[in-house]
């Protein structure tokens, strides 16, 4: 800055006084003022809406954590016997001990036959780079691939990858560019922009793909077949790393799973079994000339290369079943808390248990985070610190139904010999990998937000990147507004190549080319044309409707737990609180770490003298009332968790569920929740339902009629339902007016 | 003002740190209402950085902030103040400011735009169609809260 401020009396500049006296100046000054503040009240905005959608997102990988904890804990319980337990002991069923020959049958795709009717792209192995430039431009057309090539494609791929070795290590060419592409999460459109801007793989031009190919976007299939395809042609010069979504129990709630189901009906099991076993044998990280090491998530504190380049990998399938640990003995109450991270053990460790712990209070050398975060799902607001085991046990095989005594804790194995590595400390190698992420302040500490991992200060990033003699760190995992960011005194690269991720305009996204002088050079995208064109203002303004929406959402679902908070703060029932107390209420039950207040006008109207009328709001006006029907809250509340389990529990993959399975699946539900939900309620909600005449239901269009939809912002909020074969639309509407007060 | 500070907080849980870096510190009085000139967020920033490590620690930060908000120190620019200071500009009083026009005074004089700066003021207030700036409904639209 060359002008520098003279209290009042003039201005500096490039040395010369010039008296304020000139107006122009004055006005000058006065317009770049007024536009910096504006500029900045955008961009503040845009990071709270950011941090709105970060949050959600965060909150719901956290929620499923919690739901497979609770189904192992389930599994661990109760007896073999338990009908329950059945419901969903397949897919905590241990690795088969088939040998790889006897899968090798069960993949097989000789015998299915491709009709003469079928004109999507024909195959033909070995794959060529003629046949997977074929690949791509039939998915470009919206072509599906035929579910016999999909099989083999798969099966050619399973069969490569088991002889890669878990770290890929690529030395830098002098003539050569690596292209580093970070998460896609089935954003097609992306890939193809990226191919179309940088050229497609080849020998000549190597690509990095750090994992999280699949979820949420609609295209996870095909980018994966293409992927596959390259890696297939070019296995030198095409490398994958697994992301934490390459994970199937992740897929089932995240919609990948959906997305195979819908696009292959008949073979989608198969084709799921073997992603399942090709995403347990994707390498794990990737080091350019042993000095760029690039995985998915990150690093902690005691992540050691040599440990992970010596695991078996393709032993953890999933993040969510770790390997069984050895038990201590039961030895009177003990706390759901994590092992203290010195190693003495802090009570007795239950496997599961380490993945994460909702009750972590345990000794952090680090500096914590102010707002420790919590589930949006979270119905407890005070945490159940010391209760003992039994009293869970009782209380949570009551709420699910079971009438048979359960089983003895198992007996401990003999514990591991000190200073051995156990199968706990790779897995937990392995998870860190892939699931965690960095912090400004030093220290390392578990990652509460996401359920999996640490977060890692940049004394971590030091000391670890030291110990292997590596100048750089690059990862994804995390969405970032220009594509990439750097931390850790630019130690630490975070690039993330899904544009428009949490809502259109919301991020660009971006890649990296990295020459011999491994110096990171960034290309960034947007993917859809309309925001390109969109103004800073328009494009704020657009993701932030999103993320109000969103938010909205929260409200209406959460609005018997707000009610309660409000009401504590209302205790001679005016109905009329201040606006702090609202803002410090909504934040209690929420826990977002949202500005409340300043989010207020898009949520709430409030009086001149700042109270607000709590039953009311700016947008669920007249349905802003305590719900007599508590178990349209919690679907609502629960509806991802809902549909998981609904997928679990359709092994068949039918889309269909029958009565019985739907009363199980409340069951299952309640008892995660720690909520009584009657009979009764279930069998009225049931009845209402239109089972089809073998008695059951669709699971799509169940939860189809159960989304919420904001019509608009001047209407009050609707529960919107979807175009349904049976009575399963009407009744929505209709028991929710019932139960609301409107006729 | 309480409910700045309590903002402020919120805000600063959000990316989950204990500090905020000088670049912040901008953005962040600026979107409590206050218009203070660059050399006063200097003046800000001086006060409260200990270190160059960038990291201000928000218990540092925060009672100068609240002094900031008690004190009104940086007032908001009344609406026709800031038409008067558009119509100096605007000689020959036409209404509107030609791009070239508001480019010279922007970057020549007072506290310079950069270049992107610049190029972003124009995208975000010239008209589509003839790149002018109409200042006059410009400014009852962006001065109370930027709306669509």
């Amino acid at each position: 800055m060359n002008v520098s401020v003279v209290k009042e009396k003039g201005y500096l500049i490039k040395g010369l006084l010039v008296h304020s006296s000139s107006l122009a100046i004055r006005a000058a000054l006065l317009i770049q003022r007024w536009y910096r503040q504006y500029v900045a009240r955008l961009e503040m905005r845009r990071r709270c809406t950011w941090n709105i959608f970060q949050s959600i997102e965060y909150a719901g990988e956290q929620d499923q954590i919690k739901l497979y904890n609770f189904f192992g804990f389930l599994m661990d319980h109760f007896t073999p016997a338990s009908s329950e337990r059945n419901l969903i002991s397949h897919i905590f069923r241990k690795n088969e001990i088939c040998r790889d020959t006897e899968w090798e049958r069960y993949f097989c795709y000789k015998s299915i036959e491709v009709s003469d009717s079928y004109i999507g792209p024909h195959l033909t192995f070995p794959m060529t780079f003629c046949g997977v430039s074929k690949l791509v431009e039939a998915f470009k057309h919206k072509q599906q691939l035929h579910a016999r090539y999909v099989l083999q494609l798969l099966g050619e791929t399973w069969r490569l990858l088991r002889i890669l070795p878990n770290i890929s290590h690529i030395a830098a060419c002098h003539n050569k560019q690596i292209t580093i592409c970070g998460d896609l999460h089935g954003q097609l459109e992306d890939l193809l922009l990226i191919f179309y801007k940088n050229g497609l793989p080849s020998s000549e031009k190597p690509y990095v793909f750090n994992g999280d190919f699949v979820d949420r976007g609609k295209n996870s299939l095909e980018i994966l077949l293409i992927l596959f395809g390259f890696l297939l042609v070019y296995p030198n010069d095409v490398h994958l790393n697994r992301g934490n979504h390459e994970d199937h129990i992740v897929n089932l709630r995240y919609g990948f799973t959906k997305e195979v189901w819908g696009k292959y009906r008949v073979h989608g099991k198969t084709i799921l079994k073997l992603l399942q076993k090709i995403f347990s044998w994707l390498p794990l990280a990737t080091v350019i000339e042993n000095k760029v090491l690039i995985m998915h998530g990150g690093i902690s504190d005691t992540t050691d290369l040599n440990v992970i380049a010596r695991v078996d990998r393709h032993k953890y399938v999933s993040a969510l079943r770790p390997p069984k640990a050895p038990h201590h003995a039961a030895n009177g109450s003990k706390t759901w808390t994590m092992t203290d991270r010195n190693g003495e053990a802090g009570g007795p460790v239950e496997g599961r248990r380490r993945v994460c712990s909702l009750t972590y209070r345990g000794s952090a050398t680090a500096h914590r985070h102010e707002l420790p975060r919590r589930s949006l799902n979270n119905a407890p607001l005070t945490s159940p610190l010391n209760w003992s085991v039994e009293e869970e046990l009782k209380r949570r095989r009551r709420l699910a139904g079971f009438d048979q005594p359960y089983g003895e804790l198992k007996k401990s194995d003999s514990d591991p010999e000190s200073g051995e590595i156990t199968d706990m400390d790779e897995w937990k190698q392995v998870i860190d990998l892939l699931w965690s992420d960095p912090m400004p302040q030093n220290g390392c500490i578990p990652n509460e937000v996401r359920g999996g991992g640490c977060y890692w200060g940049p004394d971590v990033t030091e000391e670890v990147l030291g110990r292997h003699n590596l100048q750089l760190l690059i990862r994804s995992h995390e969405c970032k507004q220009d594509g990439y960011e750097f931390c850790h005194n630019r130690r630490v690269l975070t690039i993330f190549s899904a544009s428009n991720y949490y809502e259109v305009g919301s991020n660009r996204g971006a890649y990296i080319r990295m020459g011999p002088d491994l110096v990171p050079h960034f290309i960034q995208y947007q993917a859809s044309k309309t925001c390109r064109e969109l103004t800073l203002r328009q494009s704020v303004g657009w993701t932030e409707r999103s993320a109000l929406r969103a938010l909205r959402e929260q409200l209406f679902v959460h609005k018997s737990d707000l009610i309660s908070a409000f009401q504590e703060f209302d205790p001679n029932n005016k109905g009329m609180i201040s606006l702090r107390h609202w803002a410090s209420a909504t934040e209690r039950v929420l826990n977002l770490g949202l500005p409340w207040r300043v989010l207020r006008p898009q949520l709430i109207s409030s009086t001149q003298d700042g109270m607000v009328d709590y039953h009311r709001t700016i947008l669920i006006d007249g349905l802003f009332q305590i719900s007599d029907n508590s178990i349209l809250e919690t679907m609502y509340k629960n509806h991802s968790n809902l549909e998981t389990i609904f997928r679990i529990i359709d092994t068949d993959n039918s889309g269909l569920i029958s009565f019985e399975e739907f009363r199980q699946t409340w069951k299952l539900l309640s008892s995660h929740l720690k909520t009584e939900i009657s009979d009764k309620a279930i069998a009225d909600l049931a009845e209402s339902i239109d089972f089809n005449k073998d008695g059951s239901i669709d699971i799509n269009e169940f939860m189809e009629a159960f989304r919420l939809v904001d019509i608009s912002c001047s209407l009050p909020f609707h529960a919107q339902c979807k175009k349904s074969k049976g009575s399963l639309g009407i009744y929505t509407l209709k028991s929710i007016y019932r139960s609301w007060g409107e006729v | 003002c309480e409910d700045g500070v309590h903002n402020v907080t919120l805000l600063r849980s959000i990316n989950n740190m204990a500090c905020v870096s000088p670049r912040e510190i901008g953005t962040i009085i600026y979107s409590l209402g206050c218009f203070p000139t660059q050399a006063d967020l200097h003046d800000i920033i001086a006060e409260v950085e200990e270190d160059h490590t960038g990291c201000i620690p928000l218990d540092k930060f925060l009672p100068a902030m609240t002094k900031v908000l008690l004190e009104h120190k940086f007032p908001p620019i009344p609406e026709d103040l800031l038409l008067q200071a558009f119509e100096v500009l605007d000689k020959q009083k036409k209404g509107y400011l030609e791009p070239e026009e508001l480019t010279k005074h922007m970057t020549e004089e007072g506290e310079l735009f950069t270049q992107e700066e610049m190029e972003e003021m124009l995208t975000a207030l010239a008209d589509h169609k003839n790149n002018y700036v109409y200042y006059k409904d410009l400014i009852s639209q962006l001065t109370i809260d930027p709306d669509l």
